[in-house]
């Protein structure tokens, strides 16, 4: 069956393009592969952890952005959980820069799923930024593997992490817990989650 | 109204040019992505760097992280009149040299920005995997970066995209 674009045709009287796809010379509809599922950002009094819930299961992976400010004098990192799972089903490894000196760290058996940079109260202004992936976070049949880029940097000091982590547990995520390592988050601390489609 | 992510701009240079710029940034965004596949007129000295809303004063900083295939090291530098996204990776005469940018709450007013780089070199002259953490000291909205080769020039082929990220 021929199909024809009625809007350059001129009507049916030929001559006229006979199209053999219903796209007729158009381009394909391409539809956005990244959404935006929800953000957060920290008011003026702080805040002691932020979650994103009830994420559903259209996506194909997940990312997380942010830029992150802790209200201590000195805390260095934020961590991740899942589905409020505080036992110890989680181990990460990392890359650390600290401006001087590289090293590797890890922990099995932990609590959390990896652990990012921090910038802290005496820091005015300044925020750590970061990129976190978690990849085939619906799928039941295997564990969850995630994956972070964060720094932060204060014109003298400062740190950059590259780490990975795993949560040993089978469930699609459907929620996730971010806290920092001690006191709360500073204002202005903002995530924003975003869900990836596949083909 | 912008999409999640979307391209805001993307250069293929037909010629020789000593920078890249990306202006009229709009802050519809809440991140920027930068993604590059640069090459140069000449590998040595072409250390890449960027400087945003053109300024050359000394406020840029970093720190980084980087494996050269037989060990990894990490440094810093401060008060810096160039952006630099990379601490040894030098961009190549071919393609070897990639790199993407994450520049996270670029049109906040509120806070410096603090941008994360991966860059890689994966053939020519010292190849080597950075990360690195940037910092601008600027309360201003970031709308134009300018984009450095070290003390050389960009060649035809080279390609630079800006992607623009939009939270719920």
């Amino acid at each position: 069956m021929g199909v024809y674009k009625l809007s350059t045709a001129g009507g049916l009287a030929t001559p006229r393009t006979n199209y053999s796809s219903f796209l007729a010379g158009n381009p394909a509809f391409d539809p956005d592969s990244f959404f935006p599922i929800a953000s957060t950002t920290v008011g003026s009094g702080g805040s002691s952890n932020v979650e994103f819930t009830s994420i559903t299961a259209d996506y194909t992976h997940l990312q997380i952005r942010g830029i992150i400010k802790n209200t201590a004098n000195n805390s260095e990192s934020v961590r991740f959980r899942f589905n409020s799972d505080t036992n110890t089903n989680y181990s990460f490894h990392r890359l650390f820069g600290d401006g001087s000196s590289a090293s590797a760290y890890g922990e099995a058996n932990t609590s959390y799923a990896g652990e990012a940079s921090s910038s802290n109260s005496p820091q005015t202004n300044i925020f750590s930024a970061l990129v976190y992936d978690i990849l085939d976070y619906k799928n039941t049949n295997k564990y969850k593997t995630v994956r972070g880029l964060s720094g932060k940097d204060f014109n003298g000091s400062g740190n950059i992490f590259l780490f990975s982590g795993n949560w040993r547990n089978t469930n699609a995520i459907t929620s996730i817990t971010i806290y920092p390592n001690s006191d709360n988050f500073a204002q202005y601390t903002q995530f924003a989650l975003y869900g990836i489609k596949g083909s | 109204m912008a999409s999640t992510y979307e391209k805001i701009a993307t250069t293929t240079l037909s010629s020789t040019q000593s920078t890249v710029t990306f202006s009229s940034i709009s802050s519809a965004y809440t991140d920027l992505v930068l993604v590059m596949n640069p090459i140069a007129n000449t590998a040595s000295g072409s250390y890449p760097y960027l400087r945003f809303n053109g300024d050359s004063s000394t406020n840029y900083s970093r720190t980084m992280i980087a494996g050269t295939g037989s060990a990894a090291e990490s440094d810093r530098s401060s008060n810096s009149s160039e952006g630099y996204f990379i601490y040894g990776n030098q961009v190549q005469t071919d393609s070897a040299f990639n790199g993407i940018i994450n520049i996270n709450n670029y049109s906040n007013t509120t806070t410096y920005k603090t941008f994360l780089a991966r860059t890689n070199v994966a053939s020519g002259t010292g190849p080597r995997v950075e990360a690195l953490a940037g910092l601008w000291r600027s309360t201003s909205a970031i709308n134009q970066i300018v984009l450095h080769c070290g003390s050389n020039s960009f060649v035809s082929g080279s390609t630079f995209t800006l992607y623009g990220i939009l939270k719920a």
